[in-house]
């Protein structure tokens, strides 16, 4: 017996009578007279190598979870890994609006029929713009490594200079996007910094700073947690320059923390991942850049940006596209960089979580994480051979030493992994020079008793 | 009630909430959400958490974001979510070049839903992540059989990030091979933008190939471009035009010849699953955009993937992390020699791979056939009946049979009417129908629209479209002023031609435009 061709139900036109149907209606014999135009030697013989397919939705959802099952998740695990992704509490309604089929499933449509998604992408400029005090703001970039990337071109293209400072202390994630996104016209000079503080070291700052340096780039709070005291000197050591001054910022802390332009920043960027997204092994992550009010600077955004404006009608308000020209849609190779699909559905997501949020739910939030990351900080370096690897402020993520246990991060991890403990990221690769170091990160979504279990498994492991 | 059997039109008007701006609902005093406060234990140890950060770097003026209740936000944003026209909810073929297809429910379910997803960290040990690595190895091992290339990676964002990861594969390869004097890349006019401008960012210099009278990229053109300057050609086939350029080959083999690599960009690959692949065409490198072919929603533009392939000379110089498998577990090589790096952080957006992996595995070889000549088929359809409709005609090639998509022109009812492709862009929506794309720029081809009618639709679909363009076409003949003042059933109405550009209209934020409009 011969087996029946499934009708599939996302195909249509698949159920044979509508096929013919329309076959005979095109003027074609078979299928393949509509593929005249492919000849015959690049036509593909036989079938393509694939698994059997998984024909019913049931099978197929149990075979999925079945897989998603192998994963160990941070709702089962204690999970103390940051370093650029963090485990942050994500509010039902953020859920509930980017499930939303229309907004899941919309594109590129007008400002009419799809004015909703115009709006909420302008609230989200609008909200993001509140948050760091600023004026000017795209639609969002891929993640928080790209914003990087895209503001010190940003800041190559306003001064025509090609050096770049950024710290040692840079996400090493975000640095390789970087230095792939600065070939082959831009170069990258590192600073280093202070091996007790973190801080950056202004006395090099100040030897490797020029009239060539087209941007000082600083992360703050840095990549291993600690806020750079020093970032308004640095901010004036740039401009005296003549440089411009970027600061990656982490938007949870700036409900508590001064937003990068209070301290001499015209360019801050980062990523919004902690603003409503789960963490999706790092598929939440999605970049922002907001600058002041400046042509100077607003020229120089690569991706669209939604203009509020009037319609026809008298008091309402519609969207247009700004400086369409400025984007490679507008231009091709002459617009700046290349933009194209990125982090939309994301932008509305965070301006869900910063509408729920206001003034006070940031505070909060920012106040909670600067509280759990202290008391865990304090008690974590109360154990004997554990040491905080830095005396300065921090927000979020803090970096332990376990150079005076006789155990390597790799060894520690591994033991709380048993204990269903997701310990730090291992710095001893990236930053050779801190030793058996890692980077822990406690978000608000962490309770004195998560930690003080992580004390306790740690005491006993080490 | 329902639609006019007879027309096949509907009575159709969009929600319209006449929704303030979130900034305008603030009510001091309202909160959306309450956040956790530290236990005693906590304060106690470390009290307000504030005092250790230094006045200087503190927050003195609290942002001026919204206070407002949670159900008034939730109603906000439910209102703007309908105020939207997105595929779930229309036909929505408009959309050409961007394959709207439909993003199968169960899979979003899954994929966003299942903590085994949603709450996992990208920098989790290997051992626990072997059901997202599984599913990471076995897509690559699926776009492998579908373009008959060697290798993948699913760290770019986006189609336009993929066509840059490949520029930096290409600048990679030449650069190891102390090849330093290759500083072009030749593309065509009807590839997608991100085809010059992706490579442009990587450092090249840009030379674009004009269609000829038939539409494909001119073969002269490309011999004469080509040198031992030449680093790639970045090229797309079928182009937007639908056209399925048969000496594709020659194009290859002519490029391959001057020493250059030859980059296939296969967002419009929905026509040609199990049909053709990059690797007979004779291409080292190639890109899928997984929210186009493989189903993954394009969630108000992105997050997605765009998932590079190449040959094995090429594979060293992929981004990294890779997966590898070893016969027992799967993990991740980190390992860079040779690599480009990184285009972005961590693994992309891994939450994509599950759904084209669930879309795959579910159609496999003989669906994603049956995909793909449906769309095909619906394709061919729509242009016999727009063929039909005064004012609609087909610039290039009108008497071949087109793959998956095709670029009409509203030349002749401009001439006719004065009503333009933008005016009954505007009107179609008032029937219900999301607003057509029209082209990438500069435009070629006069008053154009580009639509693609993939397999998710039905004759009774495709038959319904027709009918709103048939209809727009004859009130453009009978009443143009009706269409050119479009939209009227819409969320809101014209805007009228832009002074958006100007300096001191220029309002990207809320609180830009209340500075701007006090003045």
């Amino acid at each position: 017996m011969t087996q029946e061709k499934p009708v599939f139900p996302y195909i249509p036109n698949s159920a044979p009578e509508v096929k013919k149907r329309m076959l005979k209606e095109v003027g074609a014999n078979d299928i393949m007279d509509l593929y005249a135009e492919i000849p015959q030697q690049l036509r593909f013989p036989g079938q393509l190598d694939l698994p059997e397919p998984i024909l019913d939705e049931y099978s197929l959802k149990r075979h999925l979870a079945g897989l998603l099952e192998k994963n160990k998740n941070c709702a089962d695990y204690l999970n103390f890994l940051g370093a650029g992704c963090a485990e942050h509490f994500v509010p039902a309604v953020c859920d509930e609006i980017n499930g939303r089929g229309e907004f899941l499933t919309a594109y590129v449509g007008e400002s009419y029929a799809d004015h909703g998604k115009w709006q909420a992408l302008f609230e989200y400029c609008s909200l993001m713009g509140e948050l760091l005090d600023m004026d000017v703001l795209s639609c969002p970039l891929y993640d928080g490594a790209q914003a990087a990337a895209t503001s010190v071109r940003m800041a190559a293209r306003i001064n025509g200079r090609r050096e770049i400072i950024i710290p040692r202390t840079m996400s090493p994630e975000s640095r390789l996007v970087l230095r792939n996104y600065c070939q082959p016209e831009l170069s990258l000079s590192e600073v280093g910094f202070d091996p007790k503080t973190g801080q950056l070291d202004l006395d090099e700052l100040r030897k490797k700073v020029s009239a060539r340096t087209a941007a000082v780039f600083i992360e703050n709070p840095s990549y291993l947690g600690f806020l750079e005291g020093g970032a308004e000197e640095i901010g004036k050591l740039a401009k005296h320059h003549g440089a411009e001054f970027i600061v990656h910022t982490d938007p949870t802390c700036l409900g508590v923390i001064a937003p990068p332009v209070h301290y001499g920043a015209n360019i801050a960027c980062g990523d919004f991942q902690p603003l409503g997204m789960h963490m999706q092994a790092g598929g939440g992550q999605a970049g922002f850049i907001a600058t002041v009010d400046d042509m100077k600077y607003v020229a120089e955004f690569k991706d669209l940006m939604f203009g509020i404006t009037d319609t026809v009608q008298e008091g309402e308000y519609g969207f247009g596209e700004v400086l369409f020209d400025r984007t490679s849609y507008g231009s091709r190779e002459k617009g700046k960089e290349y933009t194209g699909t990125t982090t939309g559905l994301w932008a509305i997501t965070a301006a869900v979580y910063l509408s729920l949020m206001g003034p006070k739910g940031m505070e909060q939030t920012g106040r909670t994480i600067l509280q759990m990351s202290q008391y865990a900080a304090k008690r974590l370096a109360r154990i004997r051979g554990v040491q905080a690897a830095f005396d300065s402020p921090f927000f979020k993520e803090f970096v332990l030493n376990f150079d005076k246990t006789d155990k390597t991060v790799a060894q520690i991890n591994e033991a709380l992994l048993e204990k269903k403990i997701f310990g730090g990221k291992d710095l001893s690769k990236d930053f050779p020079e801190l030793g058996q170091s890692s980077l822990y990160c406690v978000t608000e979504t962490k309770t004195q008793e998560d930690i003080d279990t992580l004390v306790s498994v740690l005491e006993k492991v080490i | 009630m329902g639609r006019d059997q007879a027309t096949l039109l509907r009575k159709f008007h969009q929600a319209r909430w006449d929704e303030p701006i979130i900034l305008e609902l603030s009510v001091p005093g309202e909160r959306g959400i309450l956040v956790r406060k530290v236990e005693k234990g906590v304060r106690d140890e470390v009290e307000d958490g504030i005092a250790s950060i230094p006045e200087s770097l503190r927050r003195s003026v609290p942002p001026k974001l919204p206070e407002v209740n949670q159900v008034r936000v939730l109603r906000h944003f439910m209102h703007l979510s309908q105020e939207t026209m997105g595929t779930d909810v229309t036909i929505d073929i408009s959309q050409g070049t961007c394959t709207m297809k439909y993003s199968p429910k169960v899979q979003e379910h899954i994929a966003t839903r299942h903590p085994g997803m949603a709450e996992i960290h990208p920098l989790q040990p290997d051992i626990s992540l072997q059901g997202l690595l599984e599913i990471i190895y076995k897509l690559d091992c699926f776009l492998q059989a579908i373009s008959g290339l060697d290798r993948f990676t699913f760290q770019p964002g986006g189609g336009a990030q993929g066509v840059y990861t490949g520029a930096s594969i290409v600048r990679a390869y030449h650069a190891a091979r102390g090849d330093v004097n290759r500083t072009e890349v030749i593309t065509t006019m009807f590839s997608h933008p991100c085809d010059s401008a992706a490579p442009a960012t990587a450092g090249y210099k840009i030379i674009t190939l004009m269609p000829d009278d038939l539409g494909y990229p001119d073969m002269n053109a490309l011999k004469a471009a080509l040198s031992e300057r030449t680093a790639a050609i970045f090229i797309t086939n079928p182009e937007d035009t639908g056209i399925y350029n048969p000496r594709i080959a020659e194009y290859v083999k002519a490029a391959h010849d001057a020493g250059a690599l030859c980059y296939y960009d296969q967002a419009n690959a929905n026509g040609m699953l199990g049909i053709t692949r990059a690797k007979e065409a004779g291409f080292d490198l190639c890109h899928f955009n997984l929210h186009k072919t493989f189903s993954v929603p394009h969630q108000c533009m992105g997050g997605s993937v765009g998932a590079v392939g190449c040959r094995d000379e090429l594979k060293k110089f992929l981004p990294v992390p890779r997966v590898g498998f070893d016969g027992k577990r799967y993990y991740l090589d980190y390992e860079a020699n040779g690599s480009i790096g990184k285009v972005r952080s961590f693994f992309g957006n891994p939450q994509s791979l599950v759904k084209a992996y669930a879309w795959i595995l579910h159609h496999g070889a003989d669906g994603l056939r049956e995909a793909a000549e449906c769309a095909v088929l619906n394709n061919n359809y729509l242009e016999k009946k727009l063929k039909e409709v005064p004012g609609v005609s087909v610039r290039y090639s009108a008497d071949k049979r087109k793959l998956e998509q095709i670029r009409y022109s509203w030349e002749k009812l401009y001439e006719d009417t004065g009503v333009g492709t933008e005016d009954v862009m505007r009107r179609m929506a008032d029937y219900g129908l999301q607003h057509y794309w029209m082209s990438h720029h500069p435009w070629i081809v006069p008053q154009p629209f580009t639509l693609e009618p993939c397999e998710s639709y039905s004759k009774d679909d495709l038959d319904e479209y027709v009918a709103v363009l048939r209809q727009i076409s004859k009130e453009a003949y009978e009443s143009p002023e009706l269409v050119k003042n479009a939209p009227h059933n819409q969320v809101v109405h014209k805007v009228p031609e832009p002074s958006i550009d100007q300096p001191e209209r220029i309002a990207v934020t809320w609180r830009q435009y209340l500075k701007k409009a006090a003045k």
